[in-house]
């Protein structure tokens, strides 16, 4: 990878000559020189075979360039969202005084939780963006934070951070079966006035280009995002709402059930894969 | 709007032949997944046709490569490359295709272009807020009609 960043100029004007990529390459991320991430792995049973026999992280389908920016945290833009995540972790907020360091030791204390989200928590279906707005209100008396924003996707950023490396390990039976069909169900449902669903792209077409976009297997191991395009970190439920757009449809709303739902379901997708959060995205 | 469209038509009607109105997109008739009868009764403008291959609505080199439209960067690999369709196809088969594929292709992943109803949560466009009233369908009667005759050009033979 390093010889290929002091390269990235060239192979740029390389990837530009040469005809489209088909399918992910060939390339070990190796994050800071010393963390091994499974970037393919077999895929989960439950797929019967959808996927084929491999699943892979969507680092695998991105430009040599792009894919540099995640193998050292210095060149990480992600990490300025951490930075700040971590001051947030200790500022005091809300009615009771508290901050979330009032009662946690720190951050670390979180870790393998992000590779086991979404789950079931007294028959509801939580994501981490309910868990932090959760404790928010009832702990620290705080206004919730608005889901795609910059203080709720960092933290949930420097949350996911502590299981970088864990595979990603969500239930899919007992009470989350439910949730996990509903999900499901509306992987497969073709939305919209162009009547394409999340298989039509990212089970039947990875590995192919769609106009300039080299199309991956759509998983959100590396969520949330730092898109390059947006210079921001990117929820999970953004970038369903901004597929479900592209098909000419009536999305749904980030923080909706639905959305809960379909994050479970594509959770599901990636299990076994390493957790990326925070990735780099073109 | 409504009465400059009507006098116009009047001034139309007057001065050329009469140009039938285009079918309603549930009222063509698909035999076979395909189309006999010219939307328009018209012939298409393969130029007007070539443009909407690369944006808007239509963008079919989003899925399809296309040798002659090299011009224009990035197309796709979703369909297959549309070189040298005008030999496997006849005009009444790509006329089908474009208008409604799902017509000869069942449950194809190619959008239906001339259609207007059907679907599930559609859109305003792509603004991603749920759609206001009626649709128009993807592409006029006349882009039909254009994008079929730019792809009779399409032949290797
Ligand atoms: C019209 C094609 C299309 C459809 C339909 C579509 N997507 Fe995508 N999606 C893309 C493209 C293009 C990208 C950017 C390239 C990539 O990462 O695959 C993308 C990216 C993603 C990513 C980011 C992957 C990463 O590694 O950062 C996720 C997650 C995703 N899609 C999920 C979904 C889900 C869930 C649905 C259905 C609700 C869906 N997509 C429907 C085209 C589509
Ligand atoms: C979202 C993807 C997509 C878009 C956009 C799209 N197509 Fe297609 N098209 C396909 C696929 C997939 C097929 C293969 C049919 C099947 O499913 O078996 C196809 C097949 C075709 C064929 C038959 C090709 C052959 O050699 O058999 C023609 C002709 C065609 N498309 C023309 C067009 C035109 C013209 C447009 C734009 C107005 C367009 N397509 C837009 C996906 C697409």
């Amino acid at each position: 990878m390093k010889i290929i960043k002091a390269l990235s100029a060239t192979a740029l004007a390389l990837a530009l000559a040469a005809p489209a990529v088909a399918g992910p390459d060939d390339d070990n991320l190796m994050i800071n020189g010393d963390l091994n991430m499974v970037t393919e792995t077999a895929a989960p049973d439950h797929l019967g075979g959808a996927l084929g026999s491999t699943i892979y992280s969507g680092w695998r389908f991105r430009t040599d360039e792009t894919q540099s920016l995640q193998t050292d945290d210095f060149d990480n833009p992600a990490m300025l969202f951490i930075d700040q995540a971590m001051d947030l972790f200790n500022t005091v907020d809300g009615t009771e005084g508290k901050s979330c360091a009032s009662c946690h030791d720190g951050p670390e204390q979180f870790a393998g939780l992000a590779a086991t989200m979404p789950k079931v928590i007294d028959g509801k279906l939580v994501v981490m963006e309910d868990l932090l707005n959760g404790h928010r209100a009832k702990a620290m008396g705080a206004e919730p934070w608005k889901w795609s924003g910059d203080e709720m996707q960092s933290m949930v950023a420097l949350i996911g951070l502590q299981s970088r490396g864990m595979p990603v390990n969500v239930a899919i039976d007992g009470p989350a079966a439910p949730f996990w069909e509903q999900g499901k169900e509306m992987y497969y449902t073709r939305y919209g006035q162009l009547e394409l669903s999340c298989a039509n792209c990212h089970e039947d077409n990875w590995g192919n280009m769609i106009r300039a976009d080299h199309l991956s297997m759509g998983q959100i191991n590396g969520f949330p995002t730092y898109r390059l395009k947006q210079a921001k970190l990117i929820s999970k439920h953004n970038r369903f709402r901004g597929c479900i757009r592209d098909t000419m449809a009536e999305t749904f709303a980030e923080g909706s059930d639905e959305f809960r739902a379909l994050e479970l379901y594509v959770q599901s997708r990636g299990n076994g894969l390493s957790v990326e959060t925070p990735a780099v995205r073109q | 709007m409504k009465r400059i469209s009507a006098a116009l038509a009047v001034v139309l009607l007057g001065a050329a032949p009469a140009a039938a109105e285009p079918p309603a997109p549930s009222e063509v008739n698909f035999e076979d997944g395909a189309v006999t009868m010219s939307l328009t009764g018209q012939p298409g403008d393969p130029a007007a046709g070539r443009e909407v291959m690369n944006k808007g609505s239509g963008n079919c080199i989003a899925c399809h490569a296309v040798s002659d439209l090299a011009e224009w960067p990035f197309h796709g690999e979703v369909g297959p490359p549309l070189d040298g369709v005008a030999d496997r196809w006849s005009e009444a088969e790509l006329r089908g295709i474009v208008a409604n594929a799902k017509m000869m292709f069942p449950d194809t992943m190619m959008p239906s272009f001339y259609r207007n109803d059907g679907y599930i949560r559609p859109g305003n466009g792509f603004t991603g807020k749920a759609a206001e009233g009626a649709l128009d369908p993807l592409l006029t009667a006349q882009q039909v009609e254009d994008v079929v005759a730019y792809l009779m050009t399409l032949k290797d033979s």
